[in-house]
């Protein structure tokens, strides 16, 4: 199974693939994506699905909160808890 | 009492975030007819002020012209003030038939459905024609009207940064095995003032068999050489699948909308958008100001290419005095101040010179991204745009941004 860290990796680089307009802006583990307004609440779909085929795993509306989904370390921790409960 | 004293608490201390998170919005009101010159009252209470008006959607100065209002008032005394149903019951006159045809020809498209509003046009069309087997592609600065039609369409939803071509062709290849596929952009931003690229854009969605949706509520009636709209600045009229547009911005100002193009989707409007099925469409009095709107259009350029001159004279001033402007050749003219506060105060250092312009920020533009959104019209003279220019010079020295660059603004003020 993924570690989080690994995880987090691959999260932050999809972030700035599919988020960023400019190269120098700066993306860490704990950058707030939605409350910063990086990634706006509407377009958290596609960073969703991302996840999602990524580990085969399914995250309800309910728990897919934009608090959920603010930084990268949080969106890790909400796939490694789904990834263990399916283990 | 349902509205207890503390579901009335709870109401009062969600305002009051909004207050205090600067974001609580104020009514400024206008005692003049919508024009270049208005007379308006701020802060509620004082005696109503002269002031130029930068921030209306009035692109042709055609809101209160003399012949919208005569052909206005001939409706109302043929057509009578009210429907008292909606289009499918007893709604439809002669005259939303023939808006509708006169739009049709206007936007060089297969056919037209009016709609209460462009806000109901775009709420009600997704759900309309697609569901769960489709895909919707939306540039990530559309209208917000459009992000509520694709929150309630079944079909999936997907974004693509702002007018990147390369971006929007890899979600294309995402979502391939979809049924149907809708690429959905504005024509102008109204934010930013710039334009979808909808030449690459077509021609990409052709290669990858996706319809393209194109809103060109700030575009329709001026935009491309005869001001059928963005499709005919990039030379792909008759290839967009649908168009939204609004008779409520440069078409006389006054309210409605539409779906224009292929004719079974706007057949399929017809059978089953909701606000086309369970709302009145358009006043009589307000179809018969639209018409004559059209028929102004048809009879000359001239309106479009006076706005498209004070567009550049405007854009050239605020240049050379040292604004920082987002660019673009619309008459949208962003003044970017980057920080939320500047350009509160900014707005209302303007008015105080008699100039009436909105600061827009957080979360109607992006953070940092905070500034003036100056719109031009064909109603404004050289007159009003010299008197607004030496406005903004004055206030823009009184803040010391002119000739600041971005960055200098923003270590000065914060973004
Ligand atoms: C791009 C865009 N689409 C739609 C609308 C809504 O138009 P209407 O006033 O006809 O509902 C607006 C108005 O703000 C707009 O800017």
């Amino acid at each position: 199974m993924a570690t989080t860290d690994e995880i987090r990796d691959i999260v932050l680089k999809y972030v700035k693939d599919e988020y960023l307009e400019d190269e120098d802006q700066e993306v860490g583990y704990e950058t707030p994506l939605i409350s910063g307004g990086i990634v706006d609440s509407f377009s958290m779909v596609s960073l969703k699905r991302f996840v999602e085929n990524k580990y085969k795993v399914q995250i309800p509306e309910d728990k897919a909160t934009p608090e959920a989904f603010d930084t990268v370390t949080r969106i890790a921790a909400l796939v490694q808890a789904f990834l263990e409960k399916k283990a | 009492m349902a509205f207890s004293d503390a579901v009335r608490a709870g109401f009062r201390k969600d305002l009051e975030g909004l207050k205090e998170a600067g974001i609580f919005k104020v009514e400024r009101f206008i005692h003049s007819a919508q024009a270049a010159d208005i007379e308006v009252e701020f802060p509620a209470g004082s005696p109503p002020r002269k002031a130029i008006n930068m921030c209306a959607n009035n692109y042709l100065g055609l809101s209160s012209h003399p012949e919208v209002v005569k052909a206005a008032h001939a409706g109302l005394d043929s057509r009578g003030y009210g429907m008292s149903s909606v289009r499918f019951i007893c709604g439809t006159q002669d005259i939303h038939k023939e808006l509708e045809g006169r739009m049709t020809a206007f936007l060089g498209t297969e056919d037209t459905i009016l709609f209460p509003s462009c806000m109901d046009a775009n709420a009600g069309v997704f759900e309309a024609l697609l569901n769960e087997s489709d895909v919707m592609i939306s540039d990530r600065l559309v209208h917000a009207s459009i992000i509520d039609g694709i929150r309630l369409c079944k079909a999936e939803h997907d974004t693509f940064k702002h007018a990147n071509m390369e971006h929007l062709e890899s979600k294309l290849e995402l979502h391939k095995d979809k049924r149907l596929k809708v690429v959905i952009t504005d024509g102008v931003f109204s934010m930013d003032g710039d334009t979808a690229p909808l030449g690459e854009l077509v021609a990409l969605c052709e290669r990858r068999g996706a319809m393209v949706f194109v809103d060109d509520s700030h575009s329709t009636g001026f935009i491309g050489k005869t001001g059928r709209g963005t499709h005919e600045k990039y030379g792909v009229v008759g290839k967009i699948d649908i168009i939204t547009t609004t008779f409520g911005k440069a078409l006389g100002g006054a309210s409605g909308g539409c779906v224009s193009g292929r004719r079974e989707i706007v057949e399929m409007c017809r059978q089953r958008a909701r606000p086309y099925l369970f709302s009145n469409t358009i006043a009589p009095v307000v179809v018969a100001g639209v018409l004559r709107v059209l028929d102004i259009l048809a009879g000359s350029t001239e309106r479009r290419d006076k706005l498209e001159k004070n567009a550049a004279y405007w854009r050239k001033g605020l240049t050379e005095a040292g604004f920082v402007l987002k660019e673009g050749d619309t008459p949208i003219v962003p003044v970017m101040l980057f920080n939320a506060k500047l350009s509160q105060d900014f707005s209302r250092d303007l008015f105080e010179h008699g100039i009436y312009a909105i600061g827009f920020f957080f979360p109607v533009v992006p953070k940092g991204a905070a500034r003036i959104r100056t719109q031009i019209s064909a109603g404004h003279e050289t007159r009003h745009l010299d008197k607004a220019l030496e406005a903004f010079i004055k206030v823009g020295k009184k803040h010391g941004i002119l000739g600041k660059t971005k960055e200098e603004i923003v270590a000065r003020y914060g973004a």
